[in-house]
């Protein structure tokens, strides 16, 4: 661990309800913004929830990204957002595409998504089952198969190392980093373009209003609805996007001259094996708490050295267990705790992307010197304002400048990760 | 319909997936597909599939092999369009 290398990011990029874009996402996040929406076509669909954060913006936005045989019958939100976030994210770092006819062996993409193009998939089912499947087309294979996000990007970009998707359900984005960060730090690659996506629409969103865990009390008032950490938190606000960032060595962002944003320190992925408490969808605390205490460890750092939380806090019955785990693994509560904040209450959860647009709030608010606000979160839950004091949750942004933030994602199956960033510092 | 005018629709369905555009705008009888404009052999299906949309027609996957090039993918078009 005394050799490894410094591992930085250089870029970002996002694609989010409340900003499809890193300067209208930051925007957002400062001023406090809700992505979340109601949908028409949930409420024709009958679905309880009636409302998500969806990210918006014209058809032919998508000409700055997509060639125009990529765009023919493209039906795949996911690919959608992958697509704009990473090119984006590798714009800002500085990079371009490789023109030449020899890939960039030292650039790879490790792009995660639970599901993707499931529009597309709908469409080939009913050709299938009419007899038609000789009228699919070209590209329902690469728009549906998971890692098509992946390969799209790792095309358009002429990648020749690592090209590959993750997926941990929500903890992929979270995890699709830190998987960039280890290759990198073993000296496997230099640059790897890290983040995930998640489709929109009611064929993903469907299984999770069955299972009654989104709200259904707010079609109304649609910006109220996530409300991560607050005593009437009722579900988590369906949401699809996707972010990314520019994973590099820092040896390479030097000789580069790139910006940069942040170091990456560490992090750890486990499972508690759905045992202990822990099931298909709850997590074993003790796990979670493991995985933190590993990624601290990991980072090389101390419990007190932590200025920040970005949790994974999903607006569940599950939030106040969330802290109890972080006061466990961090052994500090009350005023002792460091601040905490969930892009949730924003976004709602955007899934697979929700670690990667996370990572990308954590990052930026460690570059801009500030702490997001948690709105909806008035109402502190009493048995989170037990366990930590209330000014650690800020309701509205402060201007702070943390130097250690850790960021957490859990998932279905039983999945954790997190990840520690640093703020950068020439050394 | 006149060869002009065949040969005008079918350039409409192939611009999409065309990633040579000068052989686009020399397009004539003898454009072949893949080598003057450039598509990628898996959108060749995709191509087929938006012509028989276009003119109303199904193309077999014997005839389907054929329409590599210009002259070839009028000839299935014609014959198609004959036989209606």
């Amino acid at each position: 661990m005394a050799n490894k290398r410094r591992v930085v990011v250089t870029g970002l990029g996002v694609v989010s309800s409340n900003g499809t874009n890193v300067s209208d996402f930051k925007q957002a996040i400062k001023s406090g913004n809700s992505g979340i929406r109601y949908s028409e076509e949930l409420n024709n669909l009958k679905f309880s929830c009636q409302i998500s954060g969806k990210p918006l913006y014209n058809k032919d936005y998508l000409n700055n990204y997509f060639k125009s045989n990529q765009l023919h019958k493209l039906n795949a939100s996911g690919l959608e957002y992958g697509v704009i976030s990473g090119v984006d994210a590798w714009n800002d770092a500085g990079l371009s595409v490789n023109e030449s006819d020899t890939p960039n062996w030292d650039a790879g993409v490790i792009f995660g998504t639970g599901i993707l193009g499931v529009d597309k998939f709908r469409e080939a089912i009913y050709k299938v089952d009419e007899g038609n499947v000789r009228r699919l087309g070209s590209t329902v294979v690469t728009q549906t198969m998971a890692s098509g996000i992946s390969a799209y990007l790792g095309g358009m970009l002429g990648c020749g190392n690592v090209v590959t998707t993750n997926s941990s359900a929500c903890s992929t984005g979270t995890e699709a980093i830190i998987m960039a960060y280890n290759r990198i730090s073993s000296g496997n690659a230099e640059i790897i373009l890290a983040g995930s996506t998640n489709d929109s629409g009611p064929y993903v969103w469907g299984g999770f209003d069955t299972m009654r865990i989104l709200p259904y009390q707010y079609n109304q008032d649609p910006t109220k609805a996530s409300r991560p950490m607050s005593a009437t938190a009722c579900g988590f606000v369906p949401g699809s996007g996707a972010g990314a960032v520019v994973v590099e060595s820092l040896d390479s962002a030097q000789k580069r001259g790139a910006k940069i944003y942040a170091e990456i320190l560490g992090g750890h992925v486990n499972s508690g094996g759905q045992r202990n408490g822990g099931s298909m969808t709850a997590p074993n605390n003790e796990a979670v708490q493991r995985c933190i205490s590993k990624a601290v460890d990991h980072a090389g750092i101390n419990v007190s050295d932590i200025d920040a939380i970005n949790g994974h806090l999903t607006a569940t019955t599950k939030d106040s267990t969330e802290i109890h785990n972080w006061c466990e693994a961090l052994n500090r509560r009350g005023k002792d705790f460091p601040y905490i904040n969930s892009l949730k209450s924003m976004v709602g959860h955007c899934l697979a992307a929700s670690g990667s647009i996370e990572s990308v709030a954590t990052i930026l608010q460690l570059d801009n010197n500030f702490i997001f606000g948690n709105v909806n979160c008035e109402d502190l839950h009493p048995e989170i304002a037990a366990l930590i004091d209330r000014e650690k949750v800020p309701t509205k942004t402060i201007a702070y400048t943390p130097n250690i933030i850790a960021k957490a994602s859990f998932g279905f199956g039983d999945v954790n990760a997190c990840i520690i960033f640093k703020k950068y510092k020439p050394s | 319909m006149t060869k002009e005018e065949l040969l005008s629709k079918l350039k409409t369905i192939v611009t999409p997936y065309v990633q040579n555009t000068e052989g686009l705008n020399a397009l004539n009888e003898n454009t072949d597909f893949i080598k003057d404009l450039e598509i990628n052999s898996a959108n060749l299906v995709d191509v087929v599939l938006d012509v028989e949309d276009e003119f109303d027609i199904e193309i077999d996957n014997e005839a389907m092999e054929k329409m590599i090039d210009v002259k070839s993918s009028i000839a299935v078009i014609e014959s198609k369009l004959a036989a209606k």
